[in-house]
Order: C-alpha cells, then structure tokens, then sequence
C-alpha cells in the first residue's frame, strides 16, 4: 500500500522534472540558455521512484542528463532554472550550468559531464558513510552507454569487495549519445553484469514509478544494512535527441514518439492513479497547475536574476 | 629535533595527522600489508587498523575518484598512487573532477585530499615507473602541488598537505626516502604550501629548484663560491601556487637566474618560471635564464642511458659560469 502522501509526491515529482524540462528545451532553442542541455523527459519515473527511498544525508552522483535526478532529491527549480540562465542565483552561482549542477545541501553531489566519472565518487561518498558508522548510502545515476566505460569495473568491483552501501542504477534509455545499445553493447541487459562482481542485479521496467520504487526500496534496505551494492537497471527510452538541437539523423522521430505515446510514464501513472482509485482527475489536476505556477516563478526568478559579476570569475577557485 | 629518514618523516606526519583527526584515512595498492614499497606506510595499520589503512584493488581510477567521493562526503582522504606516472590511469579524476569540483559548484563544497605520488628516476625502473610529472599540474587552475626535499620538508607539508581544504598533489622523490635527515618533533610543525624557502642567501645568481635536485643546486652553490660567485638557493617547496614573490625578490637582487628539476626540460615548471621572470622583471636581468632538466625522451632503461638523461651539477654550475 502507498501512502496518499508518497503517491502525490511520485505525480507532482514527476510534472515537475517533466515541464522543467519542457520549459528549458524552449529557452534553449531560442538560445537563451547558453551550452549544452541534455532532457530527461520519458526517464521521469527512474529518479523519482529512486530517490523517493533516500534521505537528505543520502548521496546521489548525477550525469550531463542530471535535472530529473537534481529535482528528484529534492532541488528547487527557480535556482536550478537561474542555473541553467548562468544567472549569479543559480546553484553553482552561474559557473557550472547544466552539465555540472548541484545542489550539496540536499546530498545532490554533482552532475557530470564526463560519462561514467560519477561512479568511483559514489564509492567513496558511501565508503566516508561506513567509516562513520552512519547507515547513510549513496546511488551513481548512470546511462547503458556509460556502462562501457573501465570506470564501471572499477567502481563496481571496489564496492563489491568493501561490502559498501552504493547503488548502481543504471538508465538503459537505448542510445549512448547517437549510437543504438545493440551496437555498443555485448548484452542487452546491464543488470547481468552484476554477475561478475558477485552482487544482486535486477532489471525493472523504468517507466514504471512503483516499480522501480520497490526495486530501489529493497537495494537501499540492504545497503543500509551493510550488506552492499545492488546493480539495477531501469529500462527506458530517451525521447528527445542526446542534446537540445540534436537532428537526429540516426533514427526514427516518429517511431520514438509512438514508443513514448504508448509507454509516457507520467500518462501511465495517471492511468493507474485514477483506475485503481488512488488519486481523483481533480487531485491530479491540482498538482499539475501547482507545478506549472511553480516552474513559471522559476523562469521568473531566473530572467530576472543578474550574471554574476566579472569580479567572480576567481572566486571558489580555492578554499 | 631528532634525525629520521624521509620515509619515517612521511610516516610521523601520517601518524599524527591521524591520530589528530579520526576522518583522516589512506588508501592505495601495497600499503596496509605490505606497508609500501619504501616503507612509508610501515605500522600504519597496527595503530589505525585496516578500515582507515586500507589496500586497494589495482585500480587507479577507483583509488582516486572514491577519494574525491570521500572527501564530499566529509572525511579527508590520502590516496596512494604508488608511482607517480599511474597518475595518468586515472588523470580523469585528478582533472575533470579533485581539481574543478569546488569551482563549477560555485564553492558549495571542498574536496580537502591529498594524492600521494613517489616520482623519479631510481634504479633503472625505466620509462613507466621514473617520470616527474608535476608540470602537468602547474597547468591546472584548482590543485596544489608540493614537492619537498628533505625529511623536515616531507613531514611539514604533508601534514600542511592533509589539514589544508584543498587537493593537494603530493610529490615524494623515490630517490629522497632513504635519505636522512633533521625533523622538527612539534605535532603542529607544518610548513606552509605556497612558500618557498631560501635555503642559501647570495648575490651573484639565484637557482631554483625542489625535491631531489635540490641536492645538485647544494652542491652547485658550493662549486661556484670556489671560483668566488655567491649563488642564493631557493627551495620552491610548492610548485603551485608558484611563490612568484621570492623568486622576483631574489632576481631583483642577484640579476641572473638558473632552475633546474629532475623533470623534461622542454614545458616544465622552468618554463612557467622563466616566463614569468620575462614578463616581470627582464629589466632585472644581466644574463639570459637557464634551464636545467631531463633530456627530452622518455626515461630509458640502461644505466648508461639513464645517466645521460638525467641533469646534473656539472650542467648547473656550466650554465651559470656562462651567465658571467
């Protein structure tokens, strides 16, 4: 049984990375969000259903794809949004941008924009949580196309041996970068991998937010026990291309959007939610035009915050 | 003061810095048990058991970015990299993640770590296990490096090198373990990262050098007052931050300039150095700059090559005769 509470959370966390992602795909278009920006949109249910088994002291390690893990564990998106703008409001005070947001005060230790740099992080972020002798864990955010990097092995394997409380979940989204998974990768399943470091592997179905939910929920209790890392895939799709102005050229937009059509995890939800009678059209409804007010003050917030002055460029540089 | 070799003085700062502060642990390949290959982690576990002396897997990325993980995570981590040039395994987490992570959060955060990194040549350990490398990292904005020269040195400012909140990069010359020499017994002994140490005052000519060179720079220095030139030795201690100002200072006084390291010649620290020499004091200089370090080639194997490659006094004290 789920909560009314964890329910309305899974909905509203969801709209929320969906239309900050929407919402930041125009700005960028019209080039006034410098930089690179890479959408989360259909992968909404992997960080939220994850992130909803974590506390504040609880780590996550994100990826260049990382708002959806930022808002997930807990962000607000009118700085996230002045981020993005490279406004002196923003996070990182205008000097990371998408690619390297992060919110510290919430246990968001970084977007990456070196794929598979996040993992080795996460081991040690869960290693300084068992030398303290806290039941705190960490989670490395991760794509299939990252888990061909020696950093995977070397992250898992380490993890493995100390018995650390990290959980690897990977979002197999089918493309690393414009290349498809079958030709990148010698398994169609990462989870298998788990195999090779002696730990407990699962796949789940990624769109589906009480799915991975359950799947987080019970790597993160044996974390928190002490008895180590869990490798767990989420399969999803990435909807829009690698980045914002991405052509494309390499596969069917038509085809994708069907895919999304048929398989949206927000319209899943929304299905579920109002069939099985947890939540009303109206509860729904509410949450959605609280979210959409929220993201409209964010984008607010952000145009009419200022650059960060000239004089900041040497700051933060050191302690 | 008590006289201790470089290796014990690495292992006193280690021990003290831990007993100090229960976050500060080590990890890295062939430390616990076997208590490194020069014996700077001797005993290490004994008195910190094996969850704070910890052997690694061989893996160099996972050394390093677990590290850096670690260091967010509020401890403060002393990676081991066993030999400098496997920096290069893992020159991902050194650059793209210890170096930039306080800066592209907007100071959110600190990454307070030490990579520990024995560098040059040794006993014809050849070219993967002999290199200098700490020029690759003058050139990254972020990190400190430090590389000292003597015992007193290696304990002060690996003990400056673990308190400090930054990620320092600690370069201990394999050659400089086995050498002894005079240490200061005060747990608060530090030496401050960042200063440079005029080891010999004189007026005729400055030379600049750090780690194993500074003996050749010693013994330089003492040749030339035979023929009646006054050299000041600085010790740099620091590779980055440069200590800019002592090194204007003592050219503004003597008007010639020499340094010299074990690293290749060609893009090393000496040409940050002389660079900035040209471009703020030339009107100081009497004579042209000169350079002395490693030939450019990787470190071959022979000892007979090995030697060749290697800079000497002999090449020192020539290119200051030649500056008068």
């Amino acid at each position: 049984m789920y909560s009314k509470e964890l329910l309305v959370h899974f909905y509203r966390t969801m709209v929320r990375i969906r239309r900050f992602e929407e919402s930041i795909s125009e700005f960028s278009q019209k080039g006034e969000i410098p930089g690179f920006v890479h959408l989360y949109i259909g992968e909404e249910a992997i960080a939220t259903g994850v992130c909803a088994n974590l506390t504040k002291k609880d780590y996550i390690q994100s990826t260049h794809r990382g708002h959806g893990h930022t808002i997930a564990k807990g962000a607000q998106v009118d700085r996230m949004m002045a981020e993005l703008f490279g406004k002196k409001t923003g996070y990182c005070k205008g000097k990371g941008g998408s690619m390297h947001i992060a919110d510290f005060s919430v246990g968001m230790l970084g977007a990456n924009g070196i794929v598979g740099g996040g993992y080795n992080m996460a081991v040690g972020a869960g290693l300084a949580e068992t030398l303290k002798g806290t039941d705190n864990i960490s989670v490395v955010f991760f794509g299939d196309g990252a888990s061909n990097r020696g950093t995977f092995h070397e992250a898992l394997n380490m993890a493995a041996v100390w018995k650390l409380p990290v959980i690897f979940v990977c979002e197999n989204n089918e493309w690393a970068s414009t290349t498809a998974l079958h030709e990148q990768t010698a398994v169609k399943d990462i989870a298998v991998r788990a195999v090779a470091y002696d730990i407990p592997g699962c796949t789940v179905d990624g769109n589906d937010v009480f799915a991975v939910y359950e799947a987080a929920q019970e790597a993160v209790e044996r974390a928190r026990r002490g008895e180590g890392p869990t490798l767990l895939e989420a399969k999803t799709l990435r909807i829009d291309g690698h980045f914002v102005g991405d052509p494309q050229v390499y596969r069917s937009r038509e085809e994708t959007m069907n895919r999304f059509k048929a398989n949206d995890p927000i319209i899943r939800f929304e299905e579920k939610a109002v069939q099985d009678q947890l939540l009303s059209e109206e509860e729904l409804k509410t949450i959605r035009d609280e979210v959409e007010q929220e993201i409209q003050e964010a984008i607010t917030f952000a145009l009419e915050s200022p650059f960060p002055d000239v004089s900041e460029l040497y700051t933060d540089l050191y302690v | 003061m008590k006289t201790i070799t470089f290796s014990q003085a690495t292992l006193e700062a280690m021990q003290e810095e831990m007993r100090r502060d229960n976050t500060v642990f080590v990890m890295g390949e062939d430390i616990a048990k076997q208590g490194g290959i020069f014996g700077q982690f001797k005993g290490l576990p004994e008195e910190f058991g094996h969850d704070r002396v910890r052997d690694t897997p061989i893996s160099e990325t996972a050394i390093v970015g677990a590290a850096v993980g670690a260091a967010l995570a509020g401890t403060r981590p002393v990676a081991d990299m066993h030999f400098a040039d496997f920096i290069g395994v893992c020159m991902d987490e050194v650059f793209n993640q210890m170096a930039k992570i306080r800066y592209m959060f907007g100071g959110q955060t600190s990454v307070p770590m030490v990579l520990r990194a024995p560098d040059g040549l040794v006993r014809s350990a050849a070219a993967q296990h002999s290199q200098s490398v700490e020029s690759w990292f003058l050139h990254i904005p972020g990190l400190k490096v430090v590389a000292p020269s003597n015992p007193a040195d290696a304990k002060g400012l690996l003990k400056a090198a673990i308190r400090d909140d930054n990620p320092v990069l600690y370069f201990e010359n394999k050659d400089l373990f086995r050498q002894s020499g005079e240490v200061p017994e005060d747990e608060d002994f530090l030496v401050p990262i960042g200063k440079a140490n005029v080891v010999k005052e004189g007026k005729d000519v400055t030379i600049v050098s750090y780690s194993i060179m500074m003996k050749n720079a010693m013994e330089t220095a003492e040749i030339l007052a035979k023929d009646g030139i006054d050299a000041e030795v600085i010790d740099l201690r620091t590779i980055s931050p440069i200590d800019r100002e002592a090194i204007l200072t003592s050219v503004s006084k003597t008007h010639r300039l020499l340094i010299a390291h074990e690293a290749v010649k060609i893009g090393g620290v000496g040409a940050e150095i002389s660079a900035m020499v040209a471009e703020e004091a030339i009107d100081q200089l009497d004579a042209p700059i000169v350079r002395v370090g490693a030939k450019y080639t990787p470190v071959p194997f022979s000892p007979t090559l090995e030697a060749a490659y290697r800079p000497t006094t002999a090449e020192m004290v020539a290119g200051i005769k030649g500056m008068f």
